[in-house]
């Protein structure tokens, strides 16, 4: 079966992409959403800009759709966007990076199930704790590009989530009461290095 | 010892229809194992003493063509959950019917009385195309049928209505065998611990 990956260049999509991969699967495109409208429920990435340079080393075709951003209107883009790669690269499903929200898993499901194309959701209610320990057990270089959470100050943008980081990420998380996988908005990652990239992305 | 069966056709949803089972039943130290539908045999349901059969995604209908691999459910005699596809593969064995129902995301259900731990009005989470017709089988409805109609003598129960056509939650009722069409691994973990404690 030949996926195409919903893509946004942070921690869960990237790692989704890896699963399907390492399941046998061929990846036959990632799309990526452009939304206007910085406070998307569906869409939210400060570094979309940097996807390509992900593609690129990943060897992927990137299939890249703008959008406004307006509630539900954003949905009729992501169509758009999965009918293309289905004419374009022959896909039979799609896999996203949903581990929590089911507002996002939801929508995707429906154009999915309208297009009659499999979905797969290989986060889905995973544990925070054990998938970023599955990411730095499995050489993702993941950074943090944005904060928007009590207890993350702008110290944290840029910084790589390794071992270290991940102890004091996860006291954080206990103490100011966040979600440790940023299920909630509360932070932005980008991978800069992956088991599926050829070399790093230097941004 | 939990024996939870696979019924994915995809490998890859594995992780999103039975891996979310297995984390539950880890966390609170319960000993199980899985086995993919095709695999079960005499010697695997003697090791057990509870099965929970995991459900599968939108369009993954291929275990109606395998049935006969679901026939040990008919002399079964300990607890069974089926979950949504798992739900249908039951119903099915007992003589029901599929019927055609898209139902995706968060839905309002109403239990008209407890099944396990849930009772009254509840979220849900659906994904399902298909679903069994439970009312003509051996099993009780506790969620779903529009069952203001059929226990519509049950007082102040009557008057809450179920929204959905489905049978949404079913017990056999003469087994311990519990169906339920939505997906209890997203809001209704509780679930599993009141099936487990059965």
């Amino acid at each position: 079966m030949k996926l195409g990956v919903l893509f946004s260049g942070g921690k869960d999509s990237a790692y989704a992409a890896w699963l399907a991969k390492k399941e046998g699967y061929k990846i036959g495109c990632l799309i990526t959403i452009v939304s206007e409208n910085k406070e998307s429920y569906m869409f939210h990435t400060p570094f979309i800009d940097k996807v390509a340079l992900q593609a690129k080393e990943m060897e992927i075709p990137l299939i890249i759709v703008k959008t406004k951003g307006e509630k539900e209107h954003e949905l009729v883009d992501l169509e758009k966007a999965i009918k293309l790669a289905i004419k374009k690269y022959k896909i039979n499903g799609v896999v996203t990076g949903a581990i929590e929200s089911v507002y996002q898993a939801t929508r995707v499901q429906k154009i999915c199930n309208q297009l009659k194309i499999e979905c797969f959701n290989p986060l889905w209610q995973k544990n925070a704790l054990e998938h970023w320990n599955d990411l730095i057990k499995n050489k993702f270089k993941v950074i943090l590009v944005s904060v928007a959470a009590d207890g993350l100050d702008t110290k944290w943008i840029g910084k790589e989530i390794d071992s270290k980081g991940l102890d004091e990420l996860t006291k954080l998380s206990n103490k100011y009461k966040f979600h440790l996988a940023f299920e909630g908005g509360e932070a932005e990652t980008f991978v800069v290095n992956s088991p599926m990239f050829n070399k790093e992305v230097k941004i | 010892m939990i024996l939870v069966i696979n019924i994915c056709n995809e490998r890859l949803h594995y992780l999103e229809f039975v891996k979310p089972i297995c984390d539950i039943l880890d966390n609170n130290n319960q000993k199980y194992f899985v086995k993919s539908y095709d695999e079960v045999s005499k010697t695997t349901l003697d090791k057990c003493n509870k099965v929970i059969i995991c459900g599968t995604s939108l369009f993954d209908n291929e275990f109606t063509k395998y049935l006969d691999k679901f026939n040990w459910i008919l002399n079964f005699n300990k607890p069974i959950l089926g979950i949504c596809g798992g739900m249908q593969i039951i119903g099915l064995v007992f003589g029901g019917k599929i019927r055609k129902m898209t139902e995706i995301g968060f839905y309002s259900e109403y239990f008209d009385r407890d099944f396990l731990g849930l009772s009254e009005k509840c979220e849900v989470y659906h994904l399902h195309n298909n679903y069994v017709d439970f009312s003509k089988l051996a099993f009780n409805i506790f969620c779903g049928n529009e069952f203001r109609t059929s226990h519509s003598d049950l007082g102040y129960l009557g008057k809450k209505i179920s929204k959905s056509k489905c049978s949404q939650a079913v017990k056999h009722k003469e087994k311990e065998i519990y169906c339920v069409l939505f997906h209890p691994e997203v809001r209704q973990k509780e679930l599993f611990l009141n099936f487990l404690s059965k």
